[in-house]
């Protein structure tokens, strides 16, 4: 498993919003590294800066200091262009709340990633029926998002993710607004698809249900890492030993 | 640390094979656009009613203004010539005097001239039949001569004017003037005059009744002597270069103007449209109608922008270029430019079509059917900027926020 790469390798990474009320600081200084094949699990309290570390790893914003690199892309002195197409070709990201367009179908919201990824009039609809294939909802291609529940909505958003192959997913509490049920199935596919695809998959979560499907665990306090641990290989049930 | 690695080395299976040049794109944007225009339907209409008005309000506006060219300029398209020998001061055809009357006789010595024809025109009292008068514009021409005036005879002919004290008068002036056809008599400053002959669709600029005759009649009428005239229009024998001509003639001719044909045309136009303003108002709204369809098409697009920018934003977290955003938002303009103008155009013909009856000439060309088109697009082109320059704005990270 280490003779490969990490996808993602992010280095002292810092981030300071300023204000006229005063800077606050979110992240003071995080390293994080994805390995492929991976689910990443990071969680923490309520402000201590999951979202923030997570649009920083996905390109979204910038840190204010400290290093990135994607698929052994760095993002120094990237341009906001620069980092779109950076996110574009090698990040997938998943919502809480879904963010499916809503007049587009399923089917047309996988093949709008997929479009957006340069896929070609010859090659996309293949992958994005491929896609829709491995979140289970072939069925549904045809749907609009407002007639599909949230669970289903969520795997599209899955399907739109995998679709074209990112080297990183990153998903931002994906099952906060599911029922349990639907979350353990987001879940579940979320392990899968780090498995089949042996891409990195990190995923925030507050929900302890969710544990059982991770292969590390990062804990953040208040813009630090606080602990880091990894499941133990021989044992079937919850519990992570402190990382090596 | 991997930053420097060949990237290549962690590429996956199943990544599209990237945008290639002269590859099939999916036509996603396109997509987006007409789904985003379709979705909000009230906001559709606004858009398509505000372009629609736009559109008739500059189509009527510009095609009055043809139309008055062309009622301006009708009498220079059948009285061909090369120069007109005209009165000092005159501003337009319809501001006619006399020339003092020797003219023919200068025009006619001066090498060069291959033929002269001369116009008696004048403002007549018409007395109507059945009582009550009226002012009109009498224009006396010798129509045997070549000159085509007037035309478009519907009833009796041209050369019916040969007969004494025979007129000819436009039907769309027969209750203007109190007579309804052929052989209807009336008085023209105080002397019977018969109609021989009946035009369609002469009118003036003005509203001032066209009355036409023949030279020997109009000066009678007119009471001007047998050798007056009010304009004289030069042919140039073949071969003769026309500014020469003109030279020639101002010499002889120290009392009158020398203009070529297309100088009395345009200071005939420039006169009526815009020394009294007429034209300037219709320009004016047409460019009344353009602002407002631009400040409705603005408003609406923005809007519609607005109620889908959570949408931009996941296209941007997606990755996607700020041209790609544009380009949705650019279609989407121009799709709605494209229905607000083939309504619009439509709804312009229909109220062209209705106004044919009436005394306005409103005038459809293929050239300004294609200015619309272009003016259309470009006013919705215009509103997109100002609706991209909202979206520019957006920080992709508020997908995480929602
Ligand atoms: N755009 C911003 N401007 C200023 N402060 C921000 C901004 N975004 C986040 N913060 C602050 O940064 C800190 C970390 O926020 P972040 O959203 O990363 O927390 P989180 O761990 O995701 O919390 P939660 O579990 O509630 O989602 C918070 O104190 C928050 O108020
Ligand atoms: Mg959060």
């Amino acid at each position: 498993m280490t003779a490969l790469p990490y996808m993602l390798e992010a280095r002292d990474i810092t981030k300071v919003y300023r204000s006229e009320a005063g800077d606050i600081m979110p992240l003071k200084g995080v390293s994080v590294e994805l390995a492929p094949g991976e689910l990443t699990l990071l969680m923490g309290p309520s402000g201590s800066g999951k979202t923030t570390l997570l649009s920083i790893l996905g390109c979204i914003l910038s840190p204010t200091s400290g290093s990135l690199s994607i698929a052994g892309y760095s993002t120094a002195g990237l341009s906001a262009e620069g980092m779109a197409d950076l996110r574009r070709r090698h990040v997938g990201f998943v919502f809480q709340s879904y963010n499916l367009v809503p007049t587009l179908t399923a089917l047309e919201n996988v093949m709008l990633a997929l479009d957006l990824r340069g896929a070609s009039r010859a090659e996309a609809p293949d992958l994005a029926w491929e896609a829709l294939a491995a979140v289970r909802l072939s069925h549904r291609a045809h749907v609009m998002p407002s007639k599909l529940s949230g669970g289903e909505k969520q795997r599209v958003s899955i399907a739109r993710a995998l679709a074209g192959a990112p080297s990183v997913i990153l998903a931002d509490e994906p099952t906060a607004a599911l029922d349990s049920e639907n979350g353990q199935a987001v879940m579940a596919l979320l392990a899968e698809v780090a498995k089949d695809t042996r891409r990195a998959v990190l995923v925030v979560t507050h929900d302890h249900r969710t544990l059982k499907y991770g292969d590390r665990m990062i804990r953040i306090e208040d813009g630090r890492i606080a602990s880091r641990a990894r499941r133990r290989l021989s044992e079937v049930n919850n519990e992570f030993a402190p990382a090596a | 640390m991997q930053t420097t690695a060949e990237p290549a080395s962690v590429a996956l299976p199943g990544q599209p094979t990237l945008a290639r040049k002269g590859m099939m794109r999916l036509p996603m944007v396109p997509k987006l656009a007409y789904r985003n225009l379709f979705h909000d339907r009230l906001g559709l209409i606004v858009t398509v009613v505000g372009i629609v008005f736009s559109v008739v309000l500059v189509a009527v506006q510009f095609g009055l203004y043809l139309g008055s060219e062309n009622r301006i300029a009708a009498m220079f398209d059948h009285a061909e010539g090369d120069l007109w020998v005209v009165p000092l001061g005159t501003k337009s055809f319809d501001d006619p005097a006399m020339l003092s009357g020797r003219e023919r006789h200068g025009v006619l010595s001066t090498p060069g001239v291959a033929s002269v024809q001369e116009l008696a025109v004048g403002f007549v009292n018409w007395r109507k039949p059945k009582g009550g008068s009226t002012a009109a514009l009498l224009v006396g021409s010798d129509v045997t001569q070549g000159i085509s005036l007037p035309w478009n005879v519907t009833e009796g002919s041209a050369s019916a004017l040969a007969a004494p004290s025979a007129v000819a008068v436009d039907s769309t002036y027969f209750q203007e003037l109190g007579v309804g056809g052929l052989g209807d008599r009336a008085e023209v400053n105080n002397m019977e005059v018969t109609v021989h002959a009946v035009t369609k669709g002469i009118r003036s600029f003005t509203t001032l009744p066209y009355v036409f005759t023949t030279l020997a009649t109009g000066r009678t009428l007119l009471g001007a002597s047998a050798d007056q005239s009010s304009y004289t229009l030069v042919k140039a024998a073949p071969g003769t270069a026309v500014e020469e001509l003109r030279s020639a003639l101002a010499k002889r001719l120290p009392d009158a103007e020398i203009l070529t044909h297309a100088e009395f045309r345009k200071r005939s136009l420039d006169y009526w449209l815009f020394e009294t303003g007429a034209g300037a108002a219709l320009i004016a709204g047409a460019v009344l109608g353009i602002i407002v369809g631009m400040v409705i098409v603005a408003q609406t697009l923005y809007a519609s922008t607005k109620d889908h920018l959570n949408e931009f934003a996941t296209l941007r977290a997606l990755g996607a270029s700020a041209g790609y955003i544009n380009k949705v938002i650019l279609i989407q303009a121009i799709l709605s430019a494209v229905i607000g103008y083939v309504l619009g155009m439509a709804l312009s013909l229909l109220v062209i079509w209705a106004a044919e009856d009436s005394t306005l000439l409103i005038v459809m060309t293929p050239h300004l059917a294609l200015m619309l088109l272009a003016l259309t697009v470009g006013m919705c082109v215009l509103a997109a900027i100002c609706a991209i320059f909202k979206v520019i704005r957006i920080d992709p990270a508020v997908v995480f926020s929602r």
